[in-house]
C-alpha cells in the first residue's frame, strides 16, 4: 500500500538498515551458542557452520558442569546483580525524589555531583576502592562486590529517575500531604508505582553491566567461594591452552538469566519508552 | 467553627517576592474567593493557608489558633485540587477513606460519613471504581467528596473546574454553590476566572503582584471598584479605559463599562467607526474607532445590527463612568 507517509523502495530501505543491524547485533551470540554445542575439531575446522551430526558434542557442557562449581557461580552472580539493583533501584529512586521533590540549598549542585559518576568511570577508583576493601576485611566478599555495583549504578538511576519523578504531580502529593500521609508513605505508595516504566528502564541499564562484569570480581573476590559466572569461566582461559567449548557452554548459559531479568523488565520498558509520547 | 485569619503573610521564593505582606479576615461560613491573573501569587497564598508552602513571614490562624508550624493533616482542612489529584491505585470509596483512616477515625465513622457525602454528590455507582474509569466530572465530583468526609474547619479550592469543559463547569460551579449552602462551611476558592469568583462568592479578594488589590462582595467590585486594576479585572467584556487628557479630562484616566454605554446612529458623545460586531444573541459586543476615546467596546442587549466601516455615536452613561488618578486609584 502506498501513502503519503510510506513508499515501497523507503520500506525496503529501512527494513534493509534494520536486518542488517540486527544481524550484527546477534552474530556473536549466535555464534557463541552455535560453537558451544560442537566438538573441538569442529569449532576449529568449520567455526561458522551450524552443529552437523559429526560435530555435535556436549562435551562443553559436561566439563562446565563437571569442573568448577558453576552452579555456585551462577549463584553468587545472581546475588550479588539482584541485591545491587535492589539497592539501586532503593536508593536511586529515593535521592530522585529528594531532588526533584524538595527545595533546599544546593538542591542542583547535588543533583550535579551525584550525576557525575555517569561521566566518571569507577574503574578509575580501584586503587583506592581496593585499598578501602582490604581496610575493612571486605575482599573476597559478595557484600564488597555489592557495594561497589550500588555505587556504579547510582548516578544513571539518579539522573534518569528524577527526570521522572518531576514529572509525577505535585497536586497528588500535596492530596496525599493533606491526607496526612508521611513523606515515606507518599513516596512508596504514590509516587514509584506511577514511575515504575522508568525503575523498569533503570533496572535494565544497571543490571547488564553488572552480570557481565569480570574487572571487580576479578580484583575484589577472586575466591572460589565468591566467583560470579564471568570470572568462573576464565577458568578454561589457559596462558597456553584454551578449552573453547567450556568457555562457550558456560557464557551461553551466562545468557540465561539476565535474558530472563530483562524479559521481566522488559514488558515495563516498553511501556516507559512510548509513555509521554502519546497523550 | 471555621474562621481564618491572616497577618501580614509574606512568601518568597528566593530573592522572587511572592506574597508582599497579605492580611486577611474570613468569617465562619463565608465564601471567599480569590482571584487575580496568572502568577498574582493567589495558589501560593492558598498553599500557605493549606501548610504545603511555609510563609516567610506572618502568622495563618484558623479558629483563632496560630497554625503557621502545624502540618496540613492537622489544621482541620481539606482541599480540592485543579487535577484532582485522586490516588490511582485506590477505589473512589478508599479514596475518600484514607484520610479519616490516617486520623484514625472509626470504621463505622467513615462508613457513615463517605454514604452521606456520595449520597450528596450522586456518587454511589462509583464506589468501587478506580478513577481511571471515571469521567473528569465525576473525578471532580470524588475529589470534592473526600473533602467533605473530612468535615473540615475549612474547604480549599484550587482552580477546581479548570480541567473541565465549559459546559460541565457550569454544573460543577453549581453544586460547589449547593455544597456551600448545604454545610454551610467556610470555603476558599482560587480561580483566574472573573465569572466564577462573581458566581459563587460571599466576598471576593482580588490580587495582584503579590498584593491584596480590593476585598468585597461581588456587587461592591462592579459597582464601586478602588482603582483600574480591579476595575479592569472585573467585568465582561472588560472596561473601555480612555486617556483623560483626551477627553479634556483631569482625570489620568476615565473608564466606561461596555454595558454603560448607549449607541446612536445620529448624534452622541463620541463619534466612530464600527471595527467589529460580535453577535452572541442576548447581547452585541460592538467595537467602535472613536475619534476622541480610541479603540472602544460596546456591549448592547439584544441584538443591534451594524455594519463594519459605519459610522455610530457612543455616549457614557455620567453616573456610571469612573475616573482615575494618575496612581490608579478612583477619584471619588
Amino acid at each position: 500500500m502506498s501513502t503519503a507517509t510510506r513508499s515501497l523502495p523507503r520500506t525496503i530501505g529501512a527494513h534493509a538498515i534494520l536486518l542488517t543491524y540486527t544481524v550484527i547485533a546477534l552474530f556473536p551470540v549466535i555464534l557463541v551458542i552455535v560453537n558451544s554445542f560442537k566438538s573441538r575439531a569442529g569449532i576449529f575446522g568449520a567455526p561458522l557452520t551450524p552443529p552437523t551430526p559429526k560435530t555435535f558434542d556436549l562435551i562443553g557442557y559436561t566439563t562446565v558442569f563437571g569442573q568448577g562449581d558453576f552452579f555456585h557461580y551462577f549463584q553468587n552472580s545472581l546475588v550479588v546483580t539482584v541485591a545491587s539493583l535492589f539497592f539501586v533501584l532503593l536508593f536511586g529512586a529515593m535521592a530522585a525524589f529528594a531532588l526533584s521533590e524538595y527545595r533546599f540549598r544546593g538542591n542542583t549542585l547535588m543533583g550535579l555531583y551525584l550525576a557525575l559518576g555517569i561521566m566518571i568511570p569507577i574503574r578509575l577508583g580501584t586503587v583506592a576502592i581496593l585499598q578501602l576493601m582490604v581496610a575493612t576485611g571486605l575482599v573476597n566478599t559478595l557484600t564488597a562486590l555489592i557495594l561497589v555495583y550500588t555505587a556504579q549504578g547510582l548516578p544513571l538511576a539518579i539522573f534518569i529517575l528524577s527526570e521522572f519523578m518531576k514529572q509525577v504531580s505535585d497536586d497528588l502529593k500535596n492530596a496525599g500531604r493533606i491526607d496526612g500521609l508521611s513523606e515515606y508513605t507518599i513516596f512508596f505508595r504514590l509516587v514509584l508505582p506511577l514511575v515504575r516504566p522508568a525503575m523498569a528502564t533503570v533496572a535494565v541499564f544497571t543490571m547488564i553491566p553488572i552480570w557481565n562484569d569480570l574487572w571487580f570480581p576479578l580484583i575484589l573476590a577472586p575466591s572460589e567461594e565468591t566467583k560470579t559466572v564471568t570470572l568462573g569461566a576464565q577458568l578454561f582461559l589457559g596462558q597456553f591452552v584454551t578449552n573453547w567449548n567450556a568457555i562457550l557452554a558456560a557464557l551461553s548459559l551466562a545468557i540465561l538469566p539476565v535474558l530472563i531479568l530483562y524479559v521481566i523488565f522488559s514488558r515495563q520498558l516498553i511501556r516507559g519508552i512510548t509513555s509521554g509520547a502519546v497523550k | 467553627m471555621g474562621s481564618l485569619k491572616i497577618e501580614n503573610v509574606k512568601k518568597a521564593f528566593g530573592p522572587v517576592e511572592v506574597l508582599k505582606g497579605i492580611d486577611l479576615q474570613v468569617n465562619d461560613g463565608e465564601f471567599v474567593v480569590f482571584v487575580g491573573p496568572s502568577g498574582c501569587g493567589k495558589s501560593t497564598l492558598l498553599r500557605v493557608i493549606a501548610g504545603l508552602e511555609d510563609s516567610t513571614s506572618g502568622h495563618v490562624l484558623i479558629d483563632g489558633a496560630d497554625v503557621s508550624v502545624t502540618p496540613p493533616a492537622k489544621r482541620g482542612i481539606a482541599m480540592v485540587f485543579q487535577t484532582y489529584a485522586l490516588y490511582p491505585h485506590l477505589t473512589v470509596k478508599n479514596n475518600m477513606a484514607l484520610g479519616l483512616k490516617q486520623a484514625g477515625t472509626p470504621a463505622a465513622e467513615i462508613e457513615r460519613r463517605i454514604k452521606i457525602a456520595s449520597a450528596m454528590l450522586s456518587l454511589e455507582p462509583y464506589l468501587e471504581r478506580r478513577p481511571a474509569e471515571l469521567s473528569g466530572g465525576q473525578r471532580q465530583r470524588v475529589a470534592i467528596g473526600r473533602a467533605v468526609v473530612r468535615e473540615p474547619k475549612l474547604f480549599l479550592f484550587d482552580e477546581p473546574l479548570s480541567n473541565l469543559d465549559a459546559a460541565l463547569r457550569v454544573n460543577t460551579r453549581l453544586e460547589i454553590a449547593q455544597l456551600h449552602r448545604r454545610l454551610k462551611a467556610t470555603m476558599i476558592y482560587v480561580t483566574h476566572d472573573q465569572v466564577e469568583a462573581m458566581t459563587l462568592a460571599d466576598k471576593i479578594v482580588v490580587l495582584n503582584a503579590g498584593r491584596i488589590e480590593q476585598i468585597g462582595s461581588p456587587m461592591e467590585l462592579y459597582n464601586s471598584p478602588a482603582n483600574e486594576f480591579v476595575a479592569g479585572f472585573i467585568g465582561s467584556p472588560k472596561m473601555n479605559f480612555i486617556d483623560g487628557a483626551r477627553l479634556g479630562e483631569t482625570a489620568k484616566t476615565i473608564g466606561v463599562r461596555p454595558e454603560h454605554l448607549t449607541v446612536d446612529t445620529k448624534s452622541g458623545a463620541w463619534k466612530g467607526t464600527v471595527v467589529h460586531a460580535e453577535h452572541l444573541g442576548a447581547d452585541t459586543n460592538l467595537y467602535l474607532d472613536c475619534e476622541k476615546a480610541g479603540l472602544i467596546t460596546v456591549r448592547i442587549f439584544g441584538v443591534y445590527n451594524a455594519e463594519p466601516g459605519s459610522t455610530l455615536y457612543a455616549t457614557p452613561d455620567a453616573a456610571k463612568t469612573y475616573r482615575f488618578g494618575v496612581d490608579g486609584k478612583v477619584l471619588r
